[in-house]
């Protein structure tokens, strides 16, 4: 049986440690708050590219700024909680593991403001591949939806149940990375469009992987263990495996 | 405490469905400052009432105070998890709106009504209803949208359908056209085929037209019941008389073993829909065989009028969607005989503002049977 700590915290009674649970309480409400903000900019960024809709693009770009500003804060106070309050075990994992989440989170936003940043550019593309990326989108919007919902009720079973989903967010970045190619190959028209969707997928794809590694957060927070390495899907793209893109 | 309190819930949760406003605040504060008191610290806790009173409601309800959530009704922390009662209501719902309205104080406020979406399952529509109270706390209903969204949708389609399917028609009509303006090209034998297509299309636009304006005429009167009395069995004699050309020689025959066959009604819609039955059962039955019509007692209220073909019969993954608009189990066969995708939904919602019921059973390889149950007219 393995050991699980939050039981415990509700039966604290001393003062110092009721402190630090409405610290940790509302440290945990800004990382939803900002959470909802990723989750919101990725479905606008994607209605935004199914629309061509340059203007709700750009909106979803300058809102960007209010999940930086939070991550902002939320590193400021976790820092200033482990530093005031000491908190050990759980409470600690629970602290390192917000700050950690908030960088994640933060680079999900980012990843959805640059997807919403390459509309314009295919505005008046005429390749519709993009029938393929809004199911993929879906898919990786779940599962940061997933991952969030897992962190506030401090679900492991969720948390894990997210990771096995990256599976299916490769396998449809593999097979639109082909069709783009084809694309390119029997239109050179085609080609600057089409490496804005390709780098689309490459976002949605980075998303899901974030997502992934918020649920593995999350599975640490609660038990105190790591979840066991997950089963990769197959990269037949090999380009530009690890870059990060801001 | 215990009535007086309730009562004053009761009045708040009235309050926040049907928009009552000003006094609300003062019946609020009184409320919360009897049902949850302060526990020690500034965290108060709620009564056993309160939670049984809210717990009677089947929509999500919180009460929410400095961001906290106060109390969580079951439907609440069905949707939302269990640990959300006590934690930041954050926690609960992260959607970017939701969040600038839940925080700061809400006290003296005005209502507020939030669309969200993705509550529990991504991209579920939500309305949210924020009830600020005198003493700062708030009163958080959600609504199910779901429902609302999915009538919209359904229009929306309906009009998309509708296009795609009279677009189909017309671009084979501008083809033909195309080739004919050029008459070098089109010898006149040619000529006076691609006229017989043309007409064909033409038709069938003008049907498709037709049974879209008949349904449209039916769904505005859908709440009108209708006042006539119909007396089927001369209705149906003289149905059978206007459809014999196109029956193909096969026999459409009646068997009344109702004693009396009044219907209240409205006897053209009638007449429209024993055409849709009668023509679907010539369409999909086998030929040779006999399309068949009874008449029997089905209770003392309703009468029940059965078309009955031999053919293919339908397999039972489509019989539900059957009455959809444009729903077809074969498209290329509904093409062929020439079908709108419109006569079963027609025969539906004629069917719908009689009060009646529509069955259709059908088994593969048999054939098909549409049971139409009608409330007998009324006696005078």
């Amino acid at each position: 049986m393995k050991t699980n700590f939050w039981p415990l915290r509700a039966k604290r009674s001393d003062a110092a440690d009721a402190g630090l649970e409405a610290e940790l309480d509302r440290l945990r409400g800004t990382i939803c708050e900002m959470g909802g903000l990723a989750e919101a900019a990725i479905r606008e960024a994607m209605e935004a590219l199914v629309r061509r809709d340059a203007e709700a693009a750009a909106r979803v770009v300058r809102r960007d700024r209010k999940i930086d500003a939070l991550e902002t804060e939320i590193e400021r106070r976790a820092v200033e909680i482990i530093g005031r309050c000491a908190p050990t075990a759980a409470d600690l994992r629970e602290a390192v593991a917000a700050l950690k989440i908030a960088g994640v989170v933060e680079r999900i936003g980012d990843y959805a403001k640059n997807i919403a940043k390459r509309v314009p550019s295919v505005e008046d593309s005429r390749i519709r591949p993009i029938s393929l990326l809004p199911e993929m989108a879906r898919i990786a919007a779940e599962m940061v939806h997933d991952a969030l919902d897992a962190f506030a009720a401090r679900d492991p079973k969720k948390a894990a149940a997210v990771t096995e989903r990256d599976a299916a967010v490769d396998d449809f970045y593999n097979s639109i990375f082909r069709s783009l190619l084809t694309h390119m190959m029997e239109n050179p028209h085609n080609i600057t469009p089409a490496t804005h969707l390709l780098f689309v997928a490459r976002n949605l794809e980075r998303i899901g992987d974030h997502a992934t590694n918020v649920a593995e957060m999350v599975y640490f927070a609660a038990t105190g263990e790591y979840l066991a390495d997950r089963a990769k899907g197959a990269d037949t793209t090999a380009i530009g495996a690890d870059e990060r893109e801001k | 405490m215990e009535i007086a309190s309730i009562a004053l819930l009761l009045a708040a949760l009235a309050g926040a469905a049907l928009g009552g406003g000003a006094a609300f605040g003062l019946i609020r504060s009184r409320l919360v400052s009897e049902a949850l008191s302060p526990k020690g610290d500034d965290i108060p806790a709620a009564d056993d009432d309160s939670v049984t009173l809210l717990a009677a409601f089947e929509d999500p309800l919180l009460v929410v105070r400095d961001r906290r959530v106060l109390i969580a009704n079951p439907a609440a922390k069905a949707l939302l998890g269990d640990h959300i009662e006590g934690s930041d209501v954050r926690l609960a719902i992260r959607h970017p709106a939701a969040a600038e309205h839940l925080a700061g104080d809400g006290g003296g406020g005005e209502r507020v009504r939030i669309e969200l979406v993705g509550l529990g399952e991504l991209g579920r529509p939500w309305e949210m209803l924020l009830t600020p109270l005198a003493d700062g706390s708030r009163l958080v209903h959600l609504a199910d949208q779901s429902q609302a969204r999915a009538a919209e949708q359904m229009r929306v389609d309906f009009v998309a359908n509708a296009s795609h399917e009279l677009r189909t028609p017309l671009a084979t009509l501008i083809g033909f056209i195309e080739t004919l303006q050029d008459e070098a090209a089109v010898d006149p034998a040619t000529r006076q085929r691609f006229v017989g297509i043309m007409a064909g299309e033409a038709l069938r636009m003008r049907d498709l037209l037709d049974d879209l304006m008949s349904l449209s005429r039916i769904e505005a009167e859908r709440f009108a019941l209708p006042r006539d009395t119909v007396d089927l069995r001369p209705l149906i004699g003289e149905v059978r008389a206007a459809l014999k050309p196109i029956a193909g020689g096969r026999s459409i025959r009646l068997e009344n073993r109702a004693g009396e066959t009044l219907v209240g009604g409205d006897r053209s819609q009638l007449a429209q829909m024993l055409t849709n039955l009668i023509v679907n059962a010539l369409k999909y039955g086998r030929a040779e065989t006999p399309v068949r019509i009874r008449l029997d007692d089905a209770g003392p209220d309703l009468l029940r009028l059965s078309v009955i073909d031999k053919g293919d019969g339908i397999a039972a993954e489509h019989v539900p969607r059957l009455t959809e608009r444009f729903y077809r189990v074969d498209p290329g066969r509904s093409r062929q005989v020439g079908g709108t995708g419109l006569g079963l939904a027609i025969v539906k919602h004629i069917v719908l503002r009689h009060r009646g019921r529509l069955e259709i059973r059908s088994r593969l390889g048999v054939g098909t049977r549409v049971e139409v149950l009608l409330p007998r007219a009324a006696v005078t």
